[in-house]
């Protein structure tokens, strides 16, 4: 039965008769207006960005733009904002790193321990990012305030100081990122557990393993592709982000998003939020590439 | 990686015990263990919810909504479109998103056909084209076509349309990853027997591939519409003087907060909520009655 869903050979240029899977001919016509999209609306603006960081810095908004090849810009941009790149992948990093520590449980007990309530609990995953997240993050500035439940209960049991205060922190803004990116987390790992064969969790605890070793020895390592996706779907956004500094911190917590946001909606200054961007995204997918090829999962689209 | 999971019989071996590890009481806390931690998990994702809830009924003595709940009062829930701008800014996401949507979700079902099915040159770098958006930041996308739209001179028609393409622009990629992991599963065989059993190309689309395909076009559909409804980022870039839901809400922080922003997010949660458990519900019954059958 399986030749029927085998690949054709090279040679075979019409499809053989009944060839299901991996046509050759003219389906990939199918793939045009989308590609045309992507390469007019993202490809297209990319180069120009890139372009754009090159530009002589001393232009404005107002005079225009020479395109003088200034690779200065890179220079100073990073010699500038080297501290908020270090603090957003730092910030990042600790909230993905939460993300997964909480929603691994979570996604751990939906696929294994809910039972009938499986469907029910994924939707309670999904529900409270309904309601928009510049709302919730706002509902956390109020809950975090300094005369907020969560200050008050941290200092009763001296966690924090008297004069201690949670927002305008770096643990409010890390707080929100954690918060905003859970069920990007937790729903690439409840997918990739749920597709765990139960039989050979079984087949650990018949051959004594604890339950502990089990999971460490068998579903874990089977869950990893979930975590890949899962810390990454958490990770690349996080970076970027710009909002859980502004409305959860001040100016210092501020994030590289921050800085490309003034630089170009309040300053016009194109250049440095170009060559900011260009860097963000450099970094952001070396690092996506790096770790994708460390975890061994190449077939992430 | 299943033979990490098969191949360590002898060391296992070594520390029999002598009860079946299912029976144990220390399965029986570690069941429950993971349970309660995941239950405390998702009222953690609960409480700013609970706070909106809570705020949608409050009475702010200024004009501006507070943190601190004042009195009680129905008075936003009654008056959601009062505050200038609201509805309006919420008509407009609608348009938005529906219209980012349906584009987004056509334009990557035929991608994701075009790469499960199909084969030609040239697949590395559609891959690569696909995947690039997703780890790119939002910040970069916006600023990058702001500078576009702004260098074609199109500053003067910021709005709608450039929203639009936008919003597209970023949900293709999760579009196209989503049908095609739904395609991928699919038993090519199902085709093969419609084909065996007579039907022309057209109909085994129609009466088998796209019924097959549809929770993937349906899943990417909602995902895209999530994504477009709630996004501030790229939006804030593109958008000009155009003002969506999530624009208006920043804007409110600034100045006057009106507290039917709370009644507005309540509704959202409640009609997804009602909408998706409703859903289950009915598929639930379906199951049982075509059980009893």
């Amino acid at each position: 039965m399986s030749h029927v869903t085998t690949t054709p050979s090279p040679e075979t240029t019409a499809p053989v008769d009944g060839e299901v899977t991996r046509r050759r001919g003219w389906g990939w016509l199918l793939l045009v207006p989308g590609m045309l999209w992507l390469a007019v609306f993202f490809v297209f603006p990319t180069i120009q960005l890139l372009f754009t960081s090159l530009y002589d810095p001393s232009g404005s908004y107002e005079t225009g733009y020479q395109l003088t090849w200034h690779f200065g810009n890179y220079v100073s941009a990073i010699a500038d904002t080297w501290n908020l790149f270090l603090r957003s992948f730092g910030y990042a990093a600790i909230a993905t790193l939460v993300c997964l520590a909480l929603g691994y449980p979570l996604a751990y007990a939906i696929t294994f321990k809910a039972g009938r309530w499986k469907n029910f609990m994924l939707v309670l995953v999904i529900a409270p990012f309904f309601t928009s997240f510049l709302l919730r993050t706002l509902a956390w500035r109020t809950i975090l305030a300094d005369e907020g439940p969560v200050t008050g209960f941290l200092k009763a049991i001296a966690v924090l100081p008297d004069d201690g205060r949670l927002l305008a922190t770096p643990v409010a803004v890390i707080a929100g990122l954690i918060y905003n990116f859970m069920p990007f987390m937790t729903l690439p790992l409840y997918a990739s557990l749920d597709k765990v064969d139960h039989r050979l969790i079984e087949a650990a605890g018949d051959l004594y393993a604890s339950p502990f070793t089990g999971f460490r020895k068998v579903t874990f390592p089977l869950s990893l592709p979930g975590v890949v996706s899962g810390t990454l779907l958490c990770f690349i956004p996080a970076c970027g982000d710009y909002i859980n500094a502004e409305l959860l911190g001040t100016p210092k917590q501020y994030m590289v998003g921050n800085r490309i946001q003034a630089a170009f909606l309040t300053e016009h200054n194109y250049p440095l939020a170009a060559s900011l961007s260009i860097i963000l995204m450099a970094v952001v997918v070396l690092m996506v590439v790096f770790y994708i090829r460390r975890a061994g999962t190449e077939d992430l689209v | 990686m299943t033979t990490t999971a098969t191949a360590r019989p002898a060391s296992a071996a070594r520390q029999a015990p002598p009860v079946s590890p299912r029976r144990s009481p220390g399965r029986w806390v570690s069941d429950h263990l993971v349970l309660g931690l995941g239950i405390l998990v998702l009222v953690y994702m609960f409480v700013p919810i609970g706070y909106i809830f809570a705020l949608s009924f409050n009475q702010p003595s200024g004009k501006s909504a507070t943190a601190q709940f004042e009195s009680f009062t129905w008075h936003n829930w009654t008056s959601v479109c009062e505050p200038d701008g609201l509805c309006a800014s919420l008509k407009l996401s609608f348009a938005v998103s529906l219209t980012a949507t349906v584009v987004a979700t056509v334009l990557g079902t035929l991608m994701a056909f075009a790469l499960v099915r199909h084969s030609f040159r040239g697949r590395g770098v559609s891959n690569l084209v696909i995947f690039l958006p997703m780890a790119t930041p939002e910040v970069v996308m916006g600023s990058s076509l702001l500078a576009m739209f702004v260098s074609l001179g199109f500053d003067g028609v910021l709005g709608f349309v450039t929203i639009v393409i936008a919003h597209v622009m970023f949900c293709l990629s999760f579009v196209v990853v989503t049908v095609k992991a739904r395609l991928v599963g699919m038993d090519a065989r199902l085709e093969q027997a419609a084909m065996d059993l007579y039907a022309n190309e057209w109909q085994t689309f129609r009466l088998v591939t796209l019924p097959l395909a549809m929770p993937g076009i349906v899943a990417a559909a909602l995902l895209s519409f999530s994504l477009s409804f709630d996004d501030f980022i790229v939006t804030n870039f593109t958008a000009g003087q155009s003002v969506t839901f999530p624009l208006y809400i920043y804007g409110a922080k600034l100045k006057d907060f009106p507290a039917q922003l709370f009644v507005v997010g309540t509704i959202m949660f409640l009609i997804s909520f009602i909408g998706v458990v409703g859903v289950e519900l009915w598929r639930r019954r379906a199951r049982g009655v075509a059980a009893r059958r």
